[in-house]
């Protein structure tokens, strides 16, 4: 497994230990009825949102926010405006149960093996690419924030 | 509104069913309704009652070679999922179909014509605030004597690619348009796209996946509106040998089935290589 702050491992390793299909489904879908948890707060933003908050590549339209905290730490926030982006959906969950909060060495260097950890090695390719573009833009915040000083 | 089915004009209507149709015919023991999506949470998030999940991954490919199942591996899931040869089997899914299309490509790999696409999918069926369910049926084991696989009618291979595009006959490229330039792959955000070089197959047209879809509903568009996409602005015609591709033939799938079925074409192949076959083989033509 890859090198992943603490919360994340630990869920990481919750999850691979469901080795039934329909499980493991289960469980992600579970987070992804969460997700009202973690969406955008009109506070922050409101449809139609700037392009420079879209997710590269992601097909189910997901847009990602991250707000510094007092202790230079950043909370994460979404929205997936495909109503159909269970799998968005719950990796943006995770995201934000497991690396809100978190310094922003550890989350600049969550890798892109996340997306097959939590939702398999056969995923599709375009459905893995869409992933990975909220986790690079999580990513990306968290570099920006640390080349800034 | 859209128009029913039957008065779309299509070349073989009957490959397509309505939701309706589909609310009213899916307990019937000789119909087998399978999902196939992109997203690998959606059927257990909720599926239309009686269906069956059907994966690309999992179900339809080999899972050593890159290549789809075969005979053996064919009979096993046709009997998994309870279908015999006379079973009507109606796939549906996400991403208007596309996948529902791609499985449908696999099962006429194998000769079972006894199937059809419920038009719209499953946002359809959602936004028709029909029945779904999370209860995983289970179907009797059936025996189905499959046949050996026949790729030489709807699959297209890369030397046989190689040869259509240098006789200058008609492909189509149902990617996107950054993707049929090239500029996708120069995008640092995507390199993922998994080829080496960008651009498309020297003589392909392009046409998206989905300009065969209206936006509204995701249902087909009429034959004339199909008709006018890839006839009258790309020059098609129906005698034509054509060959579809994408990045994966997912979403070619998508287009061959119009071609072939709804618009009545003789000789349509997907090439399922596609371009993370192209894009990675060396020395070969490619436009931008």
């Amino acid at each position: 497994m890859a090198n992943y702050p603490e919360k994340l491992a630990a869920l990481v390793a919750d999850m691979q230990a469901v080795t039934d299909r329909m499980e493991h489904a289960e469980l992600l879908i579970e987070m992804a009825d969460r997700f009202d948890e973690v969406r955008v707060t009109p506070e922050l933003a409101t449809p139609p949102y700037p392009e420079d908050r879209r997710a590269p590549a992601c097909e189910s339209e997901a847009f990602v926010w991250a707000v510094d905290q007092p202790d230079g730490s950043l909370k994460f926030y979404f929205d997936v405006l495909n109503p159909q982006g269970l799998s968005a959906m719950a990796l943006s969950v995770v995201i934000d149960e497991t690396l809100s909060g978190v310094p922003l060495e550890s989350v600049a260097q969550v890798s892109d093996e996340l997306v097959f950890d939590l939702f398999g090695k056969e995923i599709s390719m375009g459905k893995g690419a869409g992933l990975m573009g909220i986790l690079g833009l999580v990513r990306y915040e968290a570099r920006q924030r640390l080349k800034a000083g | 509104m859209s128009t029913t089915i039957e008065e779309r004009g299509y070349a073989n209507a009957d490959v397509l069913v309505s939701t309706d149709w589909v609310a009213a015919h899916k307990d019937e023991p000789g119909v087998r309704l399978v999902e196939s999506n992109e997203d690998p949470l959606l059927y257990a998030s909720g599926h239309i009652p009686g269906a069956i999940q059907v994966d690309w991954t999992h179900d339809l490919n080999d899972q050593l070679r890159r290549d789809y199942l075969n005979a053996e591996g064919f009979a096993a899931l046709m009997a998994r999922i309870g279908v015999t040869p006379e079973t009507l089997v109606v796939f549906y899914g996400d991403k208007n179909n596309w996948w529902a299309t791609y499985a449908f490509w696999v099962f006429q790999l194998f000769g079972h014509t006894n199937a059809k696409i419920m038009d719209g999918g499953r946002a359809k069926w959602l936004a028709e605030r029909r029945e779904l369910t999370r209860e995983i049926p289970e179907y009797p084991e059936t025996a189905y004597p499959a046949p050996e696989r026949d790729d030489t009618a709807i699959r297209a291979f890369r030397d046989q690619v190689l040869a259509h595009s240098q006789a200058n006959k008609p492909m189509v490229d149902v990617r996107s348009p950054a993707e049929f330039s090239g500029e996708k792959l120069h995008m640092p955000d995507y390199p993922q796209e998994g080829a080496l070089r960008g651009g498309h197959i020297p003589g392909a047209k392009n046409v998206p996946w989905a300009s065969a879809v209206n936006t509204d509903d995701g249902t087909f568009k009429p034959a004339d509106e199909l008709r006018r996409i890839y006839e009258q602005e790309q020059g098609l015609n129906t005698d034509d040998d054509v060959i579809t591709y994408c990045r994966i033939g997912e979403r070619s799938s998508h287009t061959w089935f119009v071609l072939k079925y709804l618009l009545g074409y003789s000789n349509v192949r997907n090439y399922d290589g596609s371009w993370t076959e192209w894009g990675n083989l060396v020395n070969v033509p490619i436009e931008r």
